[in-house]
């Protein structure tokens, strides 16, 4: 089989893990056009990724929400009360940043776990369950902040997760060097992963894509990972809420795919009935889904506050609503045991793309809202059209 | 009586290149009981959908002659307004109406475009009284059984003045009884003037009510038995299905010692705190290892109730008793604590609470026994692919790949899929519950030869079964029960259809 018959055919068959892809690359395509390449500018891409920080760590934490076939609607005003905690305890009471973080993460699974509590041991539904969470943790959030409101935060290290970059040794070229080594780390990680899954293919004597296909696929991601890295160390560098995304990625990816745990998630979104005869506890799955939630809820809430450097009285207002969409448009299914964590955040990177580029073009607010709810429509089309092939 | 009410003639119908239909001649008479059999994907559902406008005018080659005219239908209603309805085996109601809303669902009693409530029972009771069903109209369709529920089908037929009423295996979730109901209502209707088409895969009631017998296999029509010409019997039915004789559909096995006691029960009780009521009372019961032990009885006597009690007390009973594994007495608190127990379950209803239809075959085979193919936690993909790889090809299961999503397989393969993932648990007892439902023979008998194969090595399997001659033919001892309880215990020798049905219905 020629090549091009072969990558041919791989994609027809993956289209469903290729749409987003494809989507997104051309948007970016079409946002760098029309704007003469200010789109993909050093500074814009940078100040993109940071400003979709907040939303995609929620999506990755609501994707596996909705893969259990449940949603999680506190999680905004989750994330704007625990960001004011923070900043409460930072200012007022003057508790060192090392510690506030990890309160505030546990503060957020401790949040999460209540939101399970009401879904799998009592049985509320979570629309409900969460919705009188939405309620709560807004007037929540009002009742920390009314005597002070806006509460100013001064502690440089904090601020510096929303707005700070990774220190970069030496400059290079006028190159941020840090952040070359971790692009190069990440591709030679790429590459040595993909080799030693064909290895041990080969090893069982499964089928494998050709050399030609497989040599082709490393050098396009290993391209497409130095290109990104090139356009960031061109301004200031990976900063600090990009390396939060990326970890949060890795070990979600890594959980979802690779383990155990991952799998029972998932058999319990595709079949909760089937998935307790087979000897998973849904109860204790469900928890953990919330439970992660809340943990990602509450990181949001730092990246949040810490790119406003203040907690503020509306903070999270709708992030819950923009994390769903991200998810849906990230490929997770309405129907249950289908999502993907890489969909989420490129789910997420399609919405603030959108937002970015429009803003660009100075498109007006209302024409962004409309042109965003289509492509969030057409991306559930797109997955109820695919989900039932193969 | 040779005035045909339905040709079918030169019926063509791909799917995507592939052939479902080739030249299928299917001709009908006025007044007549034709059934239509034939095995899994030879192309009976899809004829009939061609036939009720499911699949459009146009979509399909060939001719339909209805009445004498040729038809063109373009939705299910066009072929409706001429009195074709279609009962499709997963019933079309809805459970939370009541049983009078449902007859006239989609049909309503109408007086200048309000519904006329008054009326509408009426009319309801009437059509309730043409099927002998005796409810109160104003009865939920959720507290009715299968049987019931079946029933209140054939009335909204009927209110449709239904002229070829055509059933989709119409008694394949029914018990002995409720079949036998239905098969007498069926014969009711055939002297009112009703024709019927039934598809249906049980033989025995093929051959006592159908006039004709057409057989289909691989989109083709094989040919047309006729009852007067006592051409419709077992074998050449089965002959003309298979296109190959299978001289008996219980495959034999060699007479076999049986070890020590597998699993014991002893006073087991189970009371559903949902339903309110006891479900299992008093159970004694054994198996022995490398024993079949067949569980008889009518749907609704509590044996898929007394399976999930022992399997991990799945529903969450209130558990009484004692449960005894090879010797020593143990508490199963979760479907997990049975399976580690050496006990697995393949459930009556794959799709329902057996199997992950919008997963792959793969995922499907690994989902019970995850240990099997991870350390530490981690999943080893190559290894699950390899054990996947293993039961289908032991199993027989046909799909295009292992990575093929397991909704999109036949009814036989998912059978196979479900049989697969809980062999991979390496059990002690096996517990099938309705192992062969809605599945063709073919495929039965190769589910047949796996549980020998399986006794052979040692395993024991309880098989909870609604068909008295899959319970003959497989047992080598048989329980009955009713109401929850075990109503006798006998030994394959003793047993038969007769003595089974009495005591299922004491």
């Amino acid at each position: 089989m020629s090549l091009f018959k072969e990558a041919k055919t791989l994609i027809s068959e993956n289209i469903r893990d290729y749409g987003m892809y494809i989507a997104l690359f051309v948007i970016i395509l079409t946002f760098s056009f029309m704007t003469d390449g200010l789109f993909m500018s050093s500074r814009n891409i940078s100040n993109l990724l940071d400003s979709a920080g907040y939303i995609a760590v929620l999506a990755v934490g609501m994707t596996l929400v909705i893969v259990i076939r449940h949603i999680d609607l506190s999680v905004g005003y989750v994330a704007g009360f625990l960001g004011a905690i923070a900043a409460i305890l930072l200012t007022q009471a003057g508790v060192s940043i090392y510690i506030t973080i990890p309160i505030i993460l546990i503060l957020g699974i401790v949040v999460g776990l209540l939101n399970g509590f009401l879904v799998a041991q009592i049985g509320i539904p979570s629309f409900v369950a969460t919705l009188a969470g939405w309620l709560v943790f807004r007037g929540a959030l009002l009742q920390v902040t009314e005597k002070t409101g806006t509460i100013i935060i001064q502690d440089d290290r904090f601020n510096a997760i929303g707005n700070g970059y990774i220190p970069s040794i030496l400059q290079f070229n006028g190159l941020h060097l840090l952040s070359l080594l971790v692009g190069l780390v990440g591709i030679l990680f790429y590459i040595y992963g993909e080799i030693s899954t064909r290895r041990n293919k080969i090893k069982y004597d499964f089928e494998v894509v050709s050399k030609g296909i497989f040599i082709l696929k490393l050098v396009f991601v290993s391209a497409i990972i130095a290109y990104l890295t090139w356009i960031l160390a061109g301004y200031n560098g990976f900063s600090w809420t990009v390396m939060i995304i990326l970890l949060v990625v890795i070990v979600y990816h890594f959980l979802t795919t690779k383990t155990v745990l991952g799998r029972h998630v998932f058999a319990v979104g595709s079949n909760p009935e089937a998935a307790h005869l087979s000897g998973i506890n849904v109860k204790k799955i469900t928890y953990m889904v919330f439970g992660s939630m809340g943990m990602l809820a509450a990181l949001s809430g730092i990246l949040f506050t810490a790119r406003l450097q203040s907690a503020t009285t509306t903070a999270g207002t709708l992030f819950e609503l923009d994390a769903v969409a991200a998810a849906y448009v990230g490929g997770v299914s309405a129907a249950g045991g289908v999502g993907k964590v890489t969909g989420a955040i490129i789910g997420a990177i399609v919405m603030a793309s959108l937002s970015n580029g429009m803003n660009l073009l100075g498109v007006g607010i209302s024409y962004q809202y409309i042109i965003r709810g289509g492509v969030l429509a057409l991306a559930v089309i797109f997955d109820v059209m695919t989900r039932k092939k193969r | 009586m040779s005035e045909y009410i339905l040709e079918m003639k030169q019926i063509s119908k791909n799917f995507s290149g592939v052939k479902a239909l080739s030249d299928v001649n299917f001709k009908v008479e006025k007044g007549e009981i034709h059934c239509l059999i034939g095995e899994n994907g030879a192309g009976k559902s899809t004829l009939m959908k061609v036939l009720s406008g499911v699949y459009p005018y146009g979509s399909y080659e060939g001719d339909i002659l209805y009445e004498g005219n040729v038809q063109q239908f373009n939705k299910i209603s066009d072929s409706v307004k001429t009195g074709i309805v279609i009962i499709y085996q997963e019933l079309a109601l809805f459970p939370d109406l009541t049983v009078y809303e449902n007859i006239f669902a989609g049909n309503e009693v109408k007086n200048g475009g309000i519904v006329d409530w008054n009326k509408t029972i009426a009319e309801a009771k009437k059509m309730l009284n043409k099927v002998k069903l005796d409810v109160n109209p104003d009865t939920l369709i959720k507290d009715l059984g299968v049987g019931k529920r079946q029933l209140v089908e054939i009335a909204k037929a009927l209110s449709k003045d239904v002229k070829l009423l055509i059933l989709d295996e119409p008694t394949a979730a029914l018990n002995e009884d409720d079949s036998e109901n239905l098969l007498e209502l069926l014969r009711e209707l055939k002297n009112q003037g009703i024709t019927c088409i039934m598809i249906s895969h049980k033989l025995k009631e093929v051959i006592s009510i159908a006039d004709k017998a057409t057989v289909l296999r691989d989109g083709q029509t094989i040919c047309t038995l006729d009852a007067a010409k006592g051409e419709i019997n077992e074998s050449n039915i089965i002959k003309n299905m298979v296109g190959r004789a299978i001289e008996d559909i219980y495959p034999k096995r060699e007479k076999q010692a049986f070890g020590g006691k597998i699993l014991e029960l002893y006073n087991w009780s189970a009371y559903d705190p949902q339903l309110g009521r006891q479900v299992v009372k008093n159970v004694d019961l054994h198996v022995k290892k490398g024993e079949i032990v067949g569980i008889a009885g009518l749907m609704g006597s509590g044996r898929t109730e007394l399976a999930l009690s022992i399997f991990g007390n799945a529903k969450s009973y209130k558990v009484e008793g004692d449960l005894v594994i090879a010797g020593i007495s143990k508490m199963l608190k979760h479907p997990s604590d049975a399976i580690n127990a050496g006990i697995a379950y393949v459930t009556e209803d794959r799709k329902g609470d057996g199997l992950f239809l919008y997963q792959d075959i793969k995922s499907n085979i690994s989902a019970a026994n995850l240990k099997g193919i991870s350390s530490n936690g981690l999943i080893n993909d190559n290894e699950e692919i390899k054990i996947a790889d293993h039961y289908k090809k032991s199993l027989t299961i046909k799909a295009s790949s292992l990575e093929q999503l397991v909704g999109n397989l036949s009814g036989g393969n998912q059978q196979k899929v479900s049989l697969g993932k809980w062999l991979f648990v390496g059990p002690k007892l096996l517990i099938l519950d309705e192992p062969t439902r809605g599945i063709d023979v073919g495929a039965k008998f190769e589910i047949y030869t796996v549980m020998n194969e399986l006794i052979k090595q040692g395993m024991s399997i309880i098989m909870i079964s609604s068909e008295l001659g899959e319970v003959l033919g497989m047992s080598d001892r048989v329980y009955v029960m009713a109401q929850g309880e075990i109503k006798g215990e006998l030994s394959i020798e003793e047993a038969n259809q007769e003595n089974i049905m009495q005591l299922a219905t004491q």
